[in-house]
Formats: C-alpha cells, sequence, structure tokens
C-alpha cells in the first residue's frame, strides 16, 4: 500500500514536472516577448519566428523570447487568438501571405485588419518549375500550351486555396487571359509533397517557395522557367514573368502583426525591437542561410501594404467563388 | 559496396562518447514523449531545436534521430497498456495489445513490440543504406492514381476487420467516415461539418478520435459496468516472451518490414496504412484467427515492425530528395536549414560525414531502445496492478492531456469527450470500434487521391487508372472479391493438398 502511494506521488510529480513544459500554452505574467505561431512546427511561419527568436537572443535584444504554436484553418485560429488578446503588448504573431487569403477561405471572422502591423520582415518569391524531361523549355511555350488547352495542363502548388502557391497560378492565368476557373489547380500537403510529383511528371508545371528547391535545381532535376517577382533572383538564371509577357509581380512575404488595442508607445517600442533585428548582423546572416529576401517595412507602411495584398488576394478569391 | 566503408565510417563518428550520449539522450527523451499521447515526436523536436543549437549538427541530428525512433516506439507503450494510442502509428497495436494486458500478458505484448520495433528497425535502416537512391527514384513515380488504387485495396481489407456483424461493421466505418468529412475540402476550399468553428476547419486529428473511441469510450463504458463486476486489478502474468510466442511472432516481425519500408518511402505514404494492412495481413495469414481481437500476439508483432520499418523509409525520402513525408520529416529538414544545410538531392555527397554517422547512429539508436525497453516490458506491465477506478480515471487524465497537446484548443477536449460518448455508445449497440477508427484514417485521403486524380485527368474517369501500378493493384482488388466465386467454380479437388494443410482455412460457403 505504501509503495503504491509512493509511485502515485512520483507518477503525479512528474506528470506535473514534465508535461507544462512540453505544452506550449501558459498564460500572461512570462517576461519577455511571446511569438505566436499559426501554424505547425516546421511550417513557414514557424521557421520564421524561431529564426526571428534565436537571432534576437543572439544579438542580445531580448531574452525568453517563446514561441508558441495555436495551428488551425490556415492561421485563422491563431488570429482569433491574437485579435483577443485586445492590448496585449508582449504578444507577435508570425504571419504572412497566406494568412490573407485563408481567413477568406475559412470565413474567419478576424482579419489581418483587426491587428496592430508590426513589420515585414522577409519575401519569399515562387518560381514556376518544371522536372528535367518536361517539353516546355521556356515560359513561353508552357504559355501557349496552357492557353490552348487549360485543362491538359495541371498545375500543382504547395498550399490550399487561397495560399500563395494557389494565387500565384491564379494571377498569372488572369494575365495571360485564362478564366481562373479553368485552371486545373491540384493542391498538395506542402512543398515537399509537391516537389514529389513535379519530379515524377504527375504535373504539367508547379508553382511554389524556391527555398525547398534550391538543390533540386542546382542537380539539374528541375528546371526554372521563371520568377514570380519583379526582379531576376542572384544565382538563378531564369527571367520574370514581367520580362516575359505575362504581368504578374507576386512574392509571398511574411512578417509579425501585434494585438490590436495597443497604445502607439508599445507599438512604437516592438518596431524598435524588430528594426534593431533586421540591423543585425545576426539576421543579416539569417537572411542569407535561408535564401530569403530582405523586405523589411514597418508599422504604417506596412499597414498600407497589408491591405493593398487584402483587395488583390480578395480579387481573385472572388472570381473563383471562394470569397 | 562504397556504401559500406561509408557506413563504417559512419559507425565512427555515431561511436563517439558525446554522440553515444546524445542518441542516448534522444531515445529515452522520445520514449517519454511518446508515451504521452498527443505530444509527437515532431512536437518534440521542434521543442528542443533551439536547446541544440548550440550544438554541431552531427550530434543534434543523431539525438533527433534518437527522438523519432524512440518516440515512434513510447506511442504503442501507452497502446497497449492503456488503450490509448500515443501516436497514430500506434492505433493498430492497440487492438490486439490491449486485449493482451488486460489477460495479463501485457510484458508479452511489450516486449514483442519492443522487438517488432528492433527488428523493423533494423531491417528498414539496412533497406535505407542499400536502396535509398533506387527507392527515391521510384517512390517519385508513385501518383494519385496509384494512391487511390491502394487506398480502394485497404477498403477491401476492411472488411476482413468488421467484426462478426456485417452491418454493425459497416455501420462503424461510416461512422468513420462521416468523421473524416469534417473540416476544409481541400480542392476548393469549402468548409464541410464545422458548423461554422474555426477550430474544426483542419477536421479531427486521428489521434483524438483514437484515443476519444477507445480510451474514453471504455472507461465510460467500464464506469458503467464497476458495480455490476467485481472490481479485481487485472493480473499480471509471467514477464517473459514464450517459446510459443516466439514462435508465433518470428513471421510477423520479418513480414512487417516489407510493408513498411515501401509505404514510408513512399511521398504520401505514412505509417498508418501499411501498420493497418499488416494487421489484416497477420489476421489472414494466422493459424489462430480466432485469437485476433481477444488478443493475439501476431497483431502486435506485425505492426509494430511495421511502424518502425515505416520510419526508416521516411527518411529516404527526406535524406535523398529532400522530401519530408510525415511531420517530424518536416521539422528535420526546417532544422537542416538552421544549420546552414540544404537537403536534397547533393546532400548525400556534400555533407556525407552527416549522414552516415546520422544513419550509424539510427542503428546505435535501435540497439539501445531495445536495452532500454526489453527490462522495462515487466515494470511498465505493473502499472496494470493499479485498481481499477485508479487505472481509468489516469487514462481518462492522460486521454485529456493528450488531446489538448495536439494543438492546445479547448474545442480538442470537447470533441475528444463528444467522440468518447459515440465509443461508449458503440460499445452498447455491440457496434466493433475499430472499422471507424480505419474510416477516419482512410476516407480523407482516399478521397483527397481520388479527386487529385481526377483532377488531374481534367474529369476523365479513366485517369483512376491509367498506370501500371493502379491497374495491377485494381487486378489483386478484382481477385479478391471473385476468388470465392471462382473457388466454388472450380472443380473440388480430392482431399487436403499433399504437402503442407492449407494454411487459411476457406469458410464453407452456403
Amino acid at each position: 500500500m505504501r509503495t503504491k502511494a509512493i509511485v502515485a506521488a512520483v507518477v503525479a510529480l512528474a506528470a506535473v514536472l514534465v508535461i507544462p513544459p512540453l505544452i506550449s500554452s501558459g498564460d500572461d505574467g512570462v517576461r519577455g516577448l511571446r511569438v505566436l505561431v499559426p501554424n505547425a512546427p516546421g511550417g513557414g511561419y514557424d521557421t520564421t519566428a524561431r529564426t526571428a527568436a534565436k537571432s534576437m537572443e543572439e544579438a542580445g535584444l531580448g531574452r525568453n523570447i517563446e514561441v508558441f504554436n495555436l495551428p488551425g484553418a490556415g492561421g485563422t485560429v491563431g488570429l482569433g487568438r491574437l485579435v483577443n488578446e485586445r492590448g496585449n503588448d508582449r504578444l507577435v504573431m508570425s504571419m504572412g501571405l497566406g494568412v490573407v487569403g485563408a481567413v477568406y477561405t475559412n470565413h474567419a471572422p478576424s482579419s489581418l485588419q483587426d491587428t496592430t502591423p508590426i513589420a515585414r520582415l522577409i519575401s519569399e518569391p515562387d518560381i514556376v518549375v518544371v522536372p528535367r524531361n518536361s517539353p516546355y523549355r521556356d515560359i513561353r511555350a508552357l504559355i501557349e500550351a496552357w492557353k490552348a488547352n487549360p485543362g491538359a495542363v495541371q498545375v500543382g502548388g504547395g498550399s490550399a486555396p487561397g495560399g500563395p502557391d494557389h494565387l500565384a497560378p491564379m494571377l498569372m492565368a488572369k494575365a495571360v487571359g485564362l478564366a481562373p476557373r479553368d485552371v486545373r489547380y491540384v493542391p498538395y500537403d506542402g512543398g515537399g509533397e509537391l516537389l514529389a510529383s513535379v519530379l515524377g511528371g504527375k504535373i504539367a508545371f508547379g508553382v511554389s517557395g524556391i527555398s525547398e528547391y534550391r538543390d533540386q535545381i542546382q542537380s539539374g532535376d528541375l528546371r526554372v522557367l521563371a520568377v514570380t517577382s519583379g526582379q531576376r533572383l542572384a544565382g538563378l538564371d531564369a527571367p520574370t514573368l514581367k520580362e516575359s509577357g505575362v504581368d504578374v509581380d507576386f512574392t509571398n512575404w511574411r512578417g509579425v502583426v501585434a494585438p490590436p488595442g495597443i497604445s502607439d508607445s508599445e507599438r512604437d517600442r516592438l518596431i524598435s525591437v524588430f528594426t534593431k533585428l533586421h540591423d543585425s548582423p545576426q539576421w543579416a546572416e539569417a537572411l542569407r542561410r535561408n535564401g530569403w529576401g530582405d523586405s523589411f517595412v514597418t508599422g504604417a507602411r506596412f499597414g498600407e501594404f497589408l491591405s493593398a495584398e487584402n483587395s488583390r488576394v480578395a480579387g481573385v478569391l472572388k472570381e473563383l467563388g471562394l470569397a | 559496396m562504397d556504401a559500406f566503408s561509408q557506413l563504417i565510417d559512419g559507425f565512427g563518428t555515431a561511436l563517439t562518447p558525446a554522440h553515444l550520449g546524445l542518441a542516448a539522450l534522444g531515445v529515452l527523451l522520445g520514449t517519454f514523449i511518446g508515451v504521452l499521447p498527443g505530444i509527437g515526436p515532431a512536437m518534440a523536436v521542434a521543442l528542443l531545436l533551439p536547446v541544440t543549437y548550440g550544438l554541431e549538427p552531427t550530434g543534434a541530428f543523431i539525438m533527433f534521430a534518437g527522438i523519432y525512433y524512440g518516440g515512434m516506439f513510447g506511442g504503442s507503450t501507452t497502446s497497449i497498456l492503456l488503450n490509448t494510442p500515443g501516436e497514430s502509428a500506434a492505433v493498430v497495436t492497440a487492438i490486439e495489445g490491449n486485449p493482451m494486458a488486460r489477460k495479463g500478458r501485457g510484458s508479452q505484448a511489450l516486449a514483442a513490440a519492443a522487438i517488432g520495433h528492433f527488428v523493423g528497425g533494423l531491417i528498414g535502416t539496412i533497406a535505407l543504406v542499400l536502396l535509398a537512391p533506387t527507392v527515391a527514384k521510384l517512390a517519385i513515380d508513385i501518383g494519385a492514381p496509384d494512391y487511390f488504387a491502394i487506398m480502394v485495396l485497404a477498403f477491401i481489407a476492411v472488411t476482413s476487420v468488421l467484426g462478426s456483424s456485417r452491418v454493425r461493421g459497416f455501420a462503424s466505418l461510416l461512422i468513420g467516415l462521416a468523421i473524416g468529412l469534417i473540416g476544409l475540402d481541400e480542392m476548393t476550399g469549402q468548409q464541410r461539418l464545422t458548423f461554422g468553428s474555426l477550430e474544426l476547419a483542419d477536421g479531427i486529428d486521428v489521434v483524438i478520435v483514437a484515443v476519444g473511441l477507445f480510451a474514453v469510450g471504455e472507461s465510460l463504458w467500464v464506469a458503467a459496468h464497476l458495480r455490476r463486476r467485481p472490481s479485481e486489478p487485472i493480473p499480471v502474468g509471467r514477464p517473459w516472451l514464450g517459446r510459443d510466442d516466439l514462435r508465433r511472432s518470428w513471421k510477423p516481425w520479418l513480414r512487417g518490414p516489407v510493408i513498411g519500408f515501401p509505404f514510408g518511402a513512399m511521398p504520401a505514404g505514412g505509417a498508418e496504412i501499411p501498420t493497418f494492412l499488416s494487421y489484416v495481413t497477420e489476421k489472414r495469414l494466422s493459424k489462430n484467427r480466432k485469437e485476433f481481437g481477444h488478443g493475439a500476439i501476431e497483431g502486435v508483432a506485425g505492426p509494430e515492425a511495421t511502424a518502425s520499418a515505416s520510419a526508416a523509409g521516411t527518411l529516404v525520402s527526406m535524406l535523398t530528395l529532400g522530401l519530408p513525408t510525415t511531420a517530424v520529416a518536416a521539422v528535420m529538414l526546417a532544422a537542416f536549414q538552421q544549420y546552414g544545410i540544404q537537403p536534397g538531392p547533393l546532400l548525400f555527397e556534400r555533407e556525407s560525414e552527416l549522414v552516415w554517422g546520422l544513419i550509424a547512429s539510427l542503428f546505435v539508436g535501435l540497439t539501445l531502445l531495445l536495452l532500454l525497453n526489453l527490462p522495462l516490458a515487466p515494470v511498465w506491465a505493473k502499472l496494470l496492478k493499479i485498481p481499477r477506478p485508479y487505472l481509468y480515471a489516469g487514462i481518462l487524465f492522460f486521454a485529456s492531456v493528450g488531446a489538448y497537446a495536439v494543438s492546445g484548443q479547448v474545442v480538442d477536449l470537447i470533441v475528444l469527450y463528444v467522440i468518447g460518448l459515440i465509443g461508449l455508445a458503440m460499445r452498447r449497440y455491440g457496434l466493433p470500434v475499430l472499422p471507424a477508427v480505419i474510416g477516419v484514417i482512410l476516407g480523407p485521403a482516399a478521397e483527397q487521391q481520388m479527386r487529385r486524380a481526377l483532377q488531374l485527368s481534367d474529369g476523365e474517369i479513366g485517369g483512376l487508372f491509367n498506370t501500371p501500378m493502379s491497374i495491377v493493384i485494381y487486378a489483386i482488388v478484382a481477385l479478391i472479391l471473385l476468388w470465392p466465386l471462382v473457388r466454388k467454380l472450380l472443380p473440388s479437388r480430392p482431399a487436403a493438398p499433399d504437402d503442407e494443410p492449407a494454411e487459411r482455412e476457406p469458410e464453407k460457403v452456403g
């Protein structure tokens, strides 16, 4: 009986000690900044948040920065939580273009217009890729074939409808005069699964962020037909869509927003922390390592950018019946 | 064999005291984490990432590999003892493992799982060394039509686990399929059965469904009957595997990797479907078919070996193509990038010391896992000596913690208890629980692959069977379906075949 009691006590103690650190919850009163990641560990917002947190600590800008995940519904579950934390100046959320579209596709009650914009941190252009043995040698050949028979030219992307990899080909389709509804878009579960079907020739072309594919491009397994951004990318022999006659300038971006209702001085303090992060050598190194573009914009200008993106995304999704 | 000499070098890297220590730490942490339902190896690796920034990459990845293998194993411990699968790959283990535990054969089940895990991981890792580039090339040729064909095959296989009453079995399967429909439709982005709740938009996690139906449903059922039944603690039998257990287990241990490894290597393979196919295979091939459902050791040994081998298979596509096929692989890929290492086809050339050290440490980790868990099996099994009310209270506690930990949302707890009530009702009316869980796993996957295939073929129905692999699989499906008919039409052979007695006694038809 006594051993049982001891065992029970030990188990209870172990449970109390082990479980709370494993579950990333906890409440206010935590000193230091908390970063909400609205998707699962390993995703884009997660990588950005953890990299930023690490660089901040290394640069001596903060201590005990806690990154926690609250995934769900393309980031809108996390967004809802952020909007509910009105006035909390120790919380920011890592987010990006995907959340803009997810607000529409999920019919989320809160939108990014309800948050306090802090900073846009990075950009990552999408690329149009085909496998090594694809019949399409350049972007013009692909566009010709696509226009001739959109049903036979399938495009794959690593995000669900409303996400960046979905929006980019839809904008391309609009630019070349195809109705978005005619596009055969096949969503894959992330860039990895998409890569498999591009390499396996299951789809005519893929559209996704560049960072996951650098190695395959270098080894020659993938051919990049175009980049979706306004400028060419250093170290990548591929034209922009614009110079190929397709009027699309599209770049996936990620940044941070804070809860609504924080005071101006609190907002400025957060902006200054992220500005210092941006100026640190640690962050420059992180950008280089991850192949991210530097697209730093803060505060009100970031807010204007958010509303512009919002109307652009809403336009495409409305045509598809998603918004 | 160049790979072999590089592997030897890899062991040189893995067997330094520091790396050995990290492997042991990883395995230990992984086992712990696997035991807690809902907190999977993916989350564990993500949480530990900041801790390992101080380490050099090789050491960090050796530790991550230990966590991965340990977590895959730890999940089966709670599956067997508490009917609460810690991981989705361990769901199948609960079906036979838990009845074994309740009969006092818990330590045998745990030992069969531990050895199965070791054998599966060993064979899987050897296959990884020898076949990685070849398998990776083949794996990317598998497309949506092929996956859908595999799903159809799996659905056919489901009928053999429907239980004694086909109607009840199908009812249960349909409950599972309905739960699987909840969430965003991936093709069009429309919401289904979410009732406007954002938290349901991603669907319900398989672990929550399994824990709800198995653990919560079971606890409620026991609570409802506790007064009528004497509450004796569960007997704890002999601690070791008997000769008979070994005789029955060794074939499933060897068969498991054959199913598990290729699935792990497929970009959309995962560990759930192969473990389930392994279970069905073992049930078909076993001479003790009647024992299935009441604690047949084959049903633990096979799926465990399968799960472990599929974990090794996952690493094939991650290391050779840079393709993450599971959440853990995705986190590990992100970790690679944090260290400035670009995973992909050039990884083996560029970072050969790291890759081979990692592979060698998998062997080390597997051995450590076996050494750790085999002696622990009888200790764990003693857990069941706790009187039933306390035991089930503990199960409910762990189930709730696990459901909350999946994504930290209160809604998941409510969902867990609702599904638990469904589980209670299903038990009350004699509906088997397993087909429902299989429906949740297979339904969404099958739908997604089918619609993807149709999208690729621009709506042509022929797009579902336009690859050699899918045609072969459909031929097998047709054969399975028509076999009873063909057998009937064939002239009956005189007496039994001469070489050995038929392994599968056909049911008498009509």
